[in-house]
């Protein structure tokens, strides 16, 4: 993390801050409690604040404030910032259903680390892993804390069409599809949460700053809640996360 | 009601607004016009709200049939349009007729044209905005480009009936060429690159490769040299960002671009040549001036300043119509019948 966040732009109309250079949970905490102070200050030049691994990148009108200008404002919050509680991180529970159909590579992914599929799913649904930030795809999560225990590199030959809510593993990284898409991930699981939905306000169920626990569920309780969510009865299980972030 | 049928949909012609500001944190692409110059000068002269959604049409113009008198406007591109069969002319509003056919023939300048419709398209707004993002399948109509059949309404009440001829003045209208310097501001990951790299970049001249489209631009030409690889941390990714992959040919990110990126970006197009460089198309070829941040906001805001004042200037100068209420009347006479509308305005 740099003493000092560094202030660079991005064209005219975007300003990179730059909080360190590397993807650790200290990083994110500082960029979760400047994005926090930022939006708090509700400055109307601001039209978005987008967190990633190790920067916030704010979208502006510059007409309302030039560059200069911003920087200034955005040093005063900075300094401010020590003195601010955060609201604790919530943990979001994933409901997913591994293995089987659902899961097509569990066995793979056993086989290579010398688990069996028990342990695997153990592993996987134990931490609270941390949303460093979303991308890539609507609703695409970039999570940090998987344990190295399980890490399996990704598919040789690439699936063309991996289904929305499939849990899988690339490597070190564990993750979860948004939308249908082609990928190469491991596919350990599947939740019938909806990650992604256009017509839902709002449409991304996660958040920057978030964690996520998995919990694995039984076939028959998978089907239970994907009734829940058509009919629109489903409450998503969110607790505060206990102990040191 | 319906207002208007596409009997033929052109190449790619979708609905785009300003785009889904305001999404970019949960990864979601804003899309939008990639000309927003060309949008807002259809929308003034059809008496719309600046960023109200239009059709843009590439490279080759669909074929449209009017099924209401409506007020309309083609700005960009110039795709050689027509009204059943007769030229008409560009950034100046056009009376529609019940029946009327738009056509378009030989692009002549420019690759995107726009369509706006005074009251605008009633479609629905998927976080905010009407654009079409074809990747996500969302927004516009079903998330897709136009396609023959295709019906779509239009807000008449919001509309006018009539707002005399406005024609956007000469000096406003941009000349679009095959050749292009456009500028830029180095950064944000500049320092990734060598002296000799950046000195490639912003003296060698790039081709418009054929893999451009709403989502970036790869252009062709000679390699940027980086310091030490083209990775880093991914982080987000702005509009006219021009990342340098490890092959070392530059790619501008346009308004399709997904949020985030790992790939160095050795500078980034000002906003104001965004809509010049959205009506370029492969084998045009740009060369990279570099500006500083001062310069491109001052250009930002004058651009902005010259808008307002057109529109204040139409307002002043234009007498709008708003019906309020209509009656349609049967007439017989001399054995003859007549249908006799008869509009109640404000």
């Amino acid at each position: 993390m740099y003493e000092k966040i560094k202030f660079v732009p991005s064209g005219d109309s975007g300003l990179i801050l730059e909080v360190g250079n590397e993807i650790s949970k200290d990083i994110n905490k500082k960029i979760r409690a400047l994005g926090y102070c930022i939006e708090e200050k509700k400055l109307d030049e601001i039209i978005e604040i987008i967190p990633t691994y190790t920067t916030i990148l704010i979208i502006y009108d510059s007409i309302k404030s030039s560059y200069k200008e911003l920087v200034e404002k955005l040093n005063d919050i900075e300094k401010s910032i020590n003195n601010i509680k955060l609201p604790p991180a919530e943990v979001i529970h994933i409901p997913t259903l591994y293995g089987g159909d659902y899961g097509m590579d569990l066995e793979n992914v056993a086989k290579h680390n010398g688990l069996t599929r028990d342990e695997v799913i153990d592993i996987h649904s134990s931490p609270n892993y941390l949303v460093y930030m979303l991308g890539f795809t609507p609703g695409f999560t970039y999570l940090g804390g998987m344990s190295e225990k399980i890490s399996t590199p990704r598919l040789e030959i690439p699936r063309e069409k991996i289904p929305a809510g499939s849990v899988g593993i690339a490597g070190s990284q564990t993750g979860i599809y948004p939308i249908d898409s082609p990928g190469g991930w491991q596919i350990i699981g599947r939740t019938p949460l909806k990650l992604f939905d256009p017509e839902r306000n709002p449409s991304v169920l996660l958040k920057a700053g978030q964690y996520l626990k998995f919990e694995p569920v039984n076939e028959e309780e998978y089907h239970t809640i994907c009734k829940k969510i058509i009919e629109d009865k489903y409450d998503i299980k969110k607790t505060i996360l206990k102990g040191e972030e | 009601m319906s207002s208007l049928r596409v009997n033929n949909p052109g190449l790619l012609t979708t609905i785009q607004d300003d785009g889904r500001i305001g999404y970019e944190k949960y990864g979601m692409p804003t899309a939008g016009a990639m000309d927003i110059l060309s949008l807002q000068l259809g929308n003034i002269l059809v008496g719309n709200d600046r960023y109200e959604a239009a059709a843009e049409i590439t490279f080759i113009g669909p074929e449209i049939e009017f099924y209401e008198n409506l007020i309309i406007a083609i700005t960009g591109a110039d795709i050689s349009p027509t009204i059943n069969g007769k030229e008409i002319e560009m950034y100046s509003t056009v009376y529609i007729n019940k029946g009327d056919i738009l056509r378009f023939g030989t692009l002549k300048k420019g690759c995107r044209a726009y369509l706006a419709v005074s009251g605008g398209f009633d479609l629905p707004q998927i976080m905010n905005s009407k654009s079409t993002y074809l990747r996500g399948k969302l927004g516009g109509v079903e998330g897709r480009k136009l396609k023959k059949g295709d019906i779509l309404q239009v807000n008449i009440n919001k509309g006018y009936k009539y707002l005399g001829v406005r024609r956007i003045p000469k000096n406003f209208i941009p000349y679009y060429g095959s050749q292009y310097t456009v500028r830029v501001i180095m950064g944000p990951e500049d320092y990734r690159f060598t002296g000799k790299g950046i000195e490639t970049f912003l003296n060698s001249e790039y081709t418009l490769s054929n893999q451009c489209d709403r989502m970036g631009y790869r252009l062709n030409g000679p390699k940027i040299e980086h310091r030490n690889g083209a990775d880093i941390i991914s982080g987000g990714i702005t509009l006219g960002a021009i990342q340098v992959p490890g092959h070392g040919e530059p790619i501008i990110m346009m308004a399709d671009r997904q949020t985030t990126g790992g790939y160095t970006k050795i500078a980034n197009v000002i906003s104001v040549d965004i809509p010049y460089l959205a009506q370029l198309k492969a084998g045009d070829r740009v060369r990279f001036q570099q500006i500083n941040i001062e310069e491109a906001q001052t250009l930002l805001k004058e651009r902005e300043e010259k808008l307002l004042k057109l529109v204040y200037d139409f307002e002043k100068t234009t007498k709008k119509v708003i019906v309020k209420n209509s009656i349609n009347l049967k007439i017989r006479s001399n054995g003859k019948k007549f249908n006799v509308g008869i509009q109640e305005i404000e």
